[in-house]
């Protein structure tokens, strides 16, 4: 595959946090990655190793220190924040560890507040559609108080995904789930990737989960700071 | 799902905190609202009840005291004026710029119960020619208005009769003096109840001159020890009866007009030049008597007195608004540590800074706005409430439904509070720090 095949093309990034005693602390320093359009890729790497904060960098929630992010062919390091937030709404899903769904929100109202700041018309069959794809069809109106871990992460995927974004981003999305239920996510976040077409980036520390994919990186691999420490 | 409906549901999220808040400015919005209305309809009293003559003519005193005694039946009256000052009036040198001229004797009460009403001693000229909101004719509910040669007849404001359960045909006793603790003198029948004017004549009694002269106490017996000092007419006056009846149909002598005297004079002139021609011979001819037109004292009263209270209760209450203004940028204020992390998911969705910044905004002018049309309603309600007890008490009808123009920049300037309120908040949430309030768990 050419580069200009590239969903995600990762080019000398480097990002540092700046510590409270004013040290500069390197997470981030990726010669190259990329991710190819309809791969499901799983970045594999122990807590603290900047996981993470790759996935922000990707988003465009945190911004790099140098080097060029592309997705899709826009290179949203050129992008000013309020560009790359347009960018995220309209073509990056992303599933945190915690759910993250707002509490005062049902299911439904979930789904669809991830329509909201795209600019575009919402669509609020195709928030039931994903919520019944991921079988919470009869939870379309519960608030997550009132549902189960289980059912807070498949809202997240279905509200990850109606945007029909172009790459979802899954951050350690089994974490905090019981080990029962860990596969059912897993599962579920691969076959509706499939069935909409779109590339999946996961970081796990889990080896059960990162087993299970042909593509696993570990971070070590492209991170000269994770490689150093 | 929109920006509103999302500020919308992190309101209803908090409900404690929003209703709390909302009801603090309901209370502020309220208070405003009672201000205003109150304000409103005490100037339309003050301005609609000395209409429908040109001046008051009364002896020496203040000014604001005459206007007071003789419209609004307040305060203590003034010095009394000759009876042949009077004449003046009637048949002398200022008839020509008179067209009519009432006369009322000011000094007994009518009780009842706790209430105490002025009784007015006049001409059925009072009612017979004068329109009380300056164009409109009184009108009686029940009965007529007295007789000038039925001395004894009278009627009374729609208020009294209401209050002090006076019927048609029924009769009562002044007290002596504006005390209302007085002998109580000779009494009258009730001939007519006026239809309700909206004005301080719904709060007293009018009768007959004639029979007020014959009262106890009320006669003359020497050269009276009047302001002025105005010849004799060496005519009788041609208004007065040369005989007038009692309540049983027996005849009464009036009083002489040697033992009479006035308290004030209501005067409507044919023209405003006779009017100003008249107010100036009046004030300019040394008689220690004065012409006063009663609407310069109250535009005086409300520029003076009124005006400056109004600003007052209304910088209160502002500053009642402002509290909850505060109490809104407190509430949200404190609440932002907690909902960092749903700021922080909403930008991971995309959402600009500007959008979380307008989100809480919103919130905000929600908050303002609901209490502030709750308040606008409450503050109506309670003026409703209060409306019998003021009635009561005042004779001020107050409409639960009138509205005052000037409720409307109530609403706009809540919105402008409101932003004001959420600015800060707002510049917390457009300055959260997505990738570290997303690594705290909820």
């Amino acid at each position: 595959m050419s580069d200009s095949q590239k969903l995600v093309e990762l080019q000398s990034v480097q990002k540092a946090y700046r510590e409270p005693n004013g040290d500069r602390l390197p997470i981030l320093d990726i010669e190259h990655f990329a991710v190819e359009p309809g791969d499901q890729v799983v970045i594999r790497g122990r807590s603290g190793c900047g996981k993470t904060t790759l996935l922000h960098a990707i988003a465009g929630i945190t911004p790099v220190d140098s080097g060029s992010i592309s997705i899709g062919g826009v290179e949203l390091t050129r992008l000013a924040e309020a560009g790359r937030d347009r960018f995220r709404a309209r073509n990056v899903g992303y599933v945190f560890q915690t759910f993250n769904l707002l509490p005062a929100f049902t299911a439904l109202e979930n789904v669809v507040l991830g329509m909201t700041f795209t600019g575009r018309p919402k669509d609020r069959k195709r928030a039931i559609e994903l919520l019944e794809a991921v079988g919470l069809g009869h939870r379309l109106h519960h608030k997550p108080s009132a549902m189960s871990v289980g059912e807070q992460q498949r809202t997240a995927v279905a509200r990850a995904l109606v945007n029909k974004p172009v790459l979802l981003l899954a951050d350690e999305p089994t974490a905090n789930i019981d080990p029962g239920h860990q596969q059912q996510v897993v599962d579920m976040l691969r076959e509706v990737c499939i069935n909409e077409k779109v590339a999946m980036l996961m970081v796990t520390h889990s080896p059960e989960v990162s087993d299970q994919f042909d593509h696993v990186v570990a971070l070590e691999e492209i991170n000269r700071v994770a490689r150093a420490a | 799902m929109n920006y509103l409906t999302i500020a919308w549901r992190n309101m209803c999220d908090r409900p404690l905190a929003s209703t709390l808040t909302g009801l603090s400015m309901a209370l502020g919005v309220a208070a405003v609202i009672c201000v205003m209305v109150i304000h409103r309809i005490a100037v339309e009293q003050f301005e609609q009840d000395p209409q429908g003559y040109n001046f008051i003519v009364g002896g020496t005193g203040g000014r604001m005291q005459l206007v007071l005694s003789t419209v609004y039946h307040l305060d203590k009256p003034l010095y009394p004026i000759s009876y042949d000052y009077y004449r003046k009036f009637t048949d002398g040198e200022y008839a020509r710029y008179t067209d009519v001229v009432v006369p009322y004797c000011l000094g007994d009460t009518f009780v009842a119960g706790d209430f105490k009403y002025r009784v007015v001693g006049t001409t059925p000229e009072l009612f017979d020619e004068l329109k009380y909101d300056g164009d409109t004719s009184y009108e009686f509910s029940e009965g007529r208005n007295f007789k000038r040669e039925n001395f004894f007849e009278g009627v009374v404001g729609s208020i009294v009769a209401k209050q002090g359960g006076l019927k048609v045909g029924e009769t009562f006793n002044p007290t002596h003096g504006l005390a209302g603790e007085g002998d109580k003198h000779r009494e009258f029948k009730v001939v007519g109840i006026l239809a309700p004017t909206g004005t301080t004549n719904d709060r007293a009694i009018f009768v007959n001159m004639e029979g007020f002269y014959l009262l106890d106490g009320h006669a003359l017996s020497a050269k009276p020890p009047t302001s002025d000092d105005t010849t004799p007419s060496t005519t009788p006056d041609p208004g007065i009866p040369s005989v007038g009846y009692d309540n049983a149909g027996n005849e009464v002598e009036p009083l002489p007009e040697s033992q009479r005297e006035v308290t004030s004079l209501l005067v409507r002139c044919p023209s405003a030049i006779d009017s100003m021609t008249l107010n100036t011979v009046i004030n300019k001819s040394g008689s220690a008597t004065q012409a006063v037109a009663p609407t310069e004292v109250v535009a005086t009263l409300l520029d003076n007195i009124i005006g400056p209270v109004q600003v007052v209760l209304l910088v209160l209450t502002a500053l009642i608004v402002l509290v909850a203004a505060i109490g809104i940028l407190v509430s949200i204020y404190n609440s932002m540590s907690e909902r960092a992390h749903d700021i922080a998911v909403m930008r991971a969705l995309g959402a600009s800074r500007m959008a979380v910044q307008l989100i809480v905004l919103l919130e905000a002018v929600l908050l303002a706005l609901l209490g502030g049309v709750a308040g606008w309603v409450l503050g109506h309600l309670m003026i409703g409430i209060a409306s019998p007890f003021v009635e009561a008490r005042t004779g001020v009808s107050l409409d639960m439904l009138a509205f005052d123009a000037s409720e409307l920049v109530v609403i706009p300037a809540l919105v402008l509070l409101a932003i004001l309120a959420g600015v800060l908040p707002a510049f917390t949430a457009y300055r959260t720090d997505v990738a570290k309030a997303l690594s705290g768990t909820r």
